[in-house]
């Protein structure tokens, strides 16, 4: 363990003798590596989806309900909370850890909210007769916010340890911009979605 | 932000507590980089033995039709797609990655850049666990009911989609999921190599004192990063289609069988360059101690990999030139493909300019460098002919494309490996290899690679298609000299095929009983050899090194010996 401390004082004299005022943990460098592949993943899942929905002669497919956008609309805005929230967590803590606590929980409640409606959603949508291989736009719904709701929980996970950490009083402000960058990136692609694929 | 100063989390170093380790943790579950190196350099080289093999086994049922092949048996249709079809797979995902980014990043970057070990241990092991599993799904899939895949390793649907196409139900499945696992695999690694080369480099060691090979690992993880996600993402949409019942890729259903094209080639075409760059930065470093010069132009060499880096975005659809696409498009992907054999020729010319003038020693190491530039340039040029979309509808899936592709990458999976760990091998197992068994496996290599594939050219030309399990069923590709052309290959690659029992011969008795290499043995400036050799866990227990100037600082007229190391205060 000790050199793990040796590691951080060794980067803080390269950085300094680079005469950079501060350098990108590990953490939220490795972070932020992943969600540029993540970023990847979705463009090319959204892309794809756009292709197959523009070459279609009739938009949606006969017979599909069409998306809750609407009820969305107010999902989303819930996310967008989680995400203002964290980043009010991110400002308190670094004057003290304990203003953090409040909007960090209420960020993962929030962010849970957002899965939770999803499925419930997805629970109406099949009901009504979109499922995975009714139509292409039931599979690439299922598909793509399928993934991203797969992220979403990842990252409220992420979040949830974070939030343990700070009861501990082990948090690292690297630890949690680790985690938020996750988050905001959650955060950041569903407006793309829900313009891609509700709207 | 001010506090994400506070890194190196007790988590991620928890492994340096020096208490002594058990077989297990040492060898088999390891966190050392070297160690991960080690694991993903034998397996890689397993895995080019098995795709050795593959090429065998339907390399003499072309040569010699309907023969009982030694070690395999007769060839069916079906088996010969399985065979083309894993053997491109396994040269390419369990081969070249491995080995090019995987072994060597794993093993070069920290000690180049003076680190004690990669950022994120946990992460390299799981890594190499995770490539593990791919490794062994891709192989059981010759055992399961129907066997293994057969529609070539791009994987074009419907055949791919399709069981009742492909006949392959299971294996399809397995193939296109190795495939993913091995994509998350290099992704985890990719994460470490860059965070590593940019967060834990020695003090002093500034950007422009980064050696060359690190630099080309970091930008050939970036692409890899940037191509991977669509792919991936059409991974997934693939088994969706195999075992779901979805229809992405399916006309009759609304989806698009060219969109997976697409998405294979927007990463199939960067992936070219994430193995081609590995391969240039070790010839590179080859080079430079081999010619006691610096690199020619380190800044031009590494503004030009990130410009090849963002071009190789740009040309996926040269792929596709007969797949339907619109002719104004493919004008454009002309256009970039023409464009993008700039910075290689550039690079060329580069490594030309560093020999120029120097005192050039022909090691075994140094013959592979210069293998590699010879034989790429081959690929390189008639790379040209097929990017002229004119020519291409004539050129397309026949055996000059193939015997291109071979031509690029034979010298860099292959030709650059033996470069890398010819090089290295002193520091890796601290003992010489045995240099004349060395050019004897040097030769007996390369001749034969050059007449394996230079008949394939003639043959391509000459019209003969690609994929195609007996050519006695065409008249017009079935004219003796044909015939006698495709034996030459065959008995070819035979011959090289033997040669590589030199290679691990030399390998294992120059580790057992060679020479001690001491740290230093080729004069080298760079850091790693300024360790023992082979580096102890944590690679400078007596303290980390530090870098006072650039790599390449040979025959310096400031200095008393032609070398001046990285480490060496002023
Ligand atoms: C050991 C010497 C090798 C020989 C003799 C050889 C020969 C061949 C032949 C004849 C084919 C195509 C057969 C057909 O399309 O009907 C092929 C396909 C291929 N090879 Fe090799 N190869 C060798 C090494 C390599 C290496 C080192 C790589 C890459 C690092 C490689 C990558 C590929 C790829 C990507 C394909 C296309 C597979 C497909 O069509 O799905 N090969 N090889
Ligand atoms: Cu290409």
């Amino acid at each position: 363990m000790s050199v793990g401390s040796y590691q951080s004082s060794r980067m803080r004299l390269v950085a300094e003798e680079r005469g950079e005022p501060r350098v990108v943990s590990n953490g939220v460098l490795g972070m932020v590596l992943f969600v540029m592949t993540e970023i990847m993943l979705f463009a090319g899942m959204i892309s794809a989806f756009s292709i197959v929905r523009a070459s279609s002669a009739i938009w949606p497919p006969p017979n599909q309900p069409r998306l809750p956008f609407e009820e969305t609309a107010i999902n989303t805005l819930a996310l967008f909370v989680s995400g203002a929230l964290l980043i009010l967590a991110q400002r308190r803590f670094a004057e003290s850890r304990r203003a953090a606590r409040a909007p960090l929980v209420g960020s993962i409640v929030l962010g849970a909210f957002f899965v939770l409606f999803q499925g419930w959603e997805w629970a109406s949508m099949l009901a009504q007769g979109l499922t995975l291989t009714s139509s292409t736009l039931g599979s690439f719904f299922y598909l793509i916010v399928g993934t991203h709701a797969l992220h979403a929980i990842a990252a409220i996970w992420l979040l949830f340890r974070t939030w343990r950490r700070l009861e501990r009083g082990w948090l690292h402000a690297s630890q949690l911009a680790t985690a938020a960058v996750l988050w905001y990136f959650v955060v950041g692609a569903w407006p793309l979605i829900y313009w891609r694929v509700y709207l | 932000m001010a506090e994400t100063i506070h890194v190196g989390h007790a988590e991620e170093h928890g492994h340096h507590d020096h208490h002594e380790m058990s077989f297990l943790e040492k060898y088999v579950f390891p966190l050392d980089h070297k160690m991960i190196a080690m694991q993903y350099m034998f397996t890689g080289m397993f895995m080019a033995l098995i795709g050795g093999f593959f090429a065998y086994a339907f390399r003499m049922q072309l040569a010699f039709p309907g023969m009982d092949v030694p070690f395999w048996g007769v060839v069916t249709p079906a088996d010969y797609n399985a065979l083309v079809t894993s053997h491109g797979s396994v040269m390419i995902f369990w081969v070249a990655m491995p080995v090019l980014i995987a072994a060597f990043g794993n093993y070069l970057i920290p000690l180049m850049i003076g680190a004690d070990d990669m950022v994120f241990p946990k992460i390299n092991r799981l890594s190499y666990q995770i490539f593990l599993i791919s490794a062994i799904i891709i192989i059981a899939s010759f055992f399961v009911e129907g066997g293994a895949f057969g529609g070539a390793w791009t994987a074009y649907p419907p055949l791919s989609t399709k069981a009742q196409y492909s006949l392959t139900p299971i294996g399809s499945t397995m193939w296109i999921t190795a495939v993913a696992l091995e994509f998350v695999a290099f992704l985890l690694g990719g994460i470490n190599f860059i965070t590593t080369a940019m967060n834990s480099r020695a003090p002093g060691m500034k950007m422009w004192d980064i050696p060359m090979v690190v630099w080309m690992i970091v930008i050939a993880s970036i692409l890899f990063m940037l191509s991977v996600g669509p792919l991936l993402a059409g991974g997934i949409m693939m088994i969706f289609d195999q075992q779901l019942g979805t229809a992405f890729f399916d006309p009759d259903r609304g989806g698009d069988p060219i969109l997976w094209q697409h998405l294979f080639w927007f990463f199939g075409h960067p992936e070219v360059y994430v193995v081609l760059l590995p391969a240039v930065g070790i010839v590179a470093e080859v080079m430079t101690v081999f010619s006691r010069k610096k690199l020619f132009a380190y800044k031009t060499v590494l503004y030009t990999a990130i410009g090849t880096g963002v071009l190789s975005f740009t040309v996926w659809a040269h792929h596709q030139f007969i797949a339907g696409i619109d002719p104004r498009m493919a004008n454009v992907f002309t256009v970039t493909t023409l464009l993008i054999s700039v910075p290689i020729a550039e690079m060329m010319f580069v490594y030309i300019a560093t020999l120029y003038g120097g005192k050039i020693t022909l090691t075994t190491p140094m013959l592979w460098a210069l293998a590699f530039v010879f034989e790429f340039l081959i690929g390189g040029i008639t790379g040209i002919f097929l990017g002229a979309s004119g020519n291409d509808i004539y050129m397309h899936d026949t055996y000059f494309v193939l015997a291109h592709f071979h031509y690029t990458f034979y010298p860099i999976a292959i030709i650059g490996t033996y470069a890398g760990f010819t090089f290295w091998f002193p520091k890796m197992f601290g003992k010489m290899m045995n240099d004349g068994l060395g050019k004897l496996h040097f030769w007996l290599t390369i001749i034969p690679f050059n007449l394996i594939f230079l008949p394939l050219f003639v043959l391509g030309a000459s019209g003969q298609h690609r994929r195609i399990y007996d050519y006695t069923n065409f008249p017009e590709l079935a004219q003796p000299w044909q015939q006698d052309l495709r034996q030459l290959a065959t008995i070819s690659l035979v011959v090289m095929l033997g040669a590589q029992v030199i290679f691990f011969y030399n390998v294992i008795k120059s580790w057992m009983s060679g020479p001690p290499a001491g740290k230093n043995p080729w004069n080298s400036g760079t850091l790693e050899w300024t360790a023992t050799s082979p580096p102890p866990h944590g690679n400078w227990p007596e303290g980390l090194p530090t870098c006072y100037r650039g790599p390449y600082e040979y025959s310096h007229p400031d200095h008393d010996k032609d070398y001046w190391p990285q480490n060496e205060p002023a």
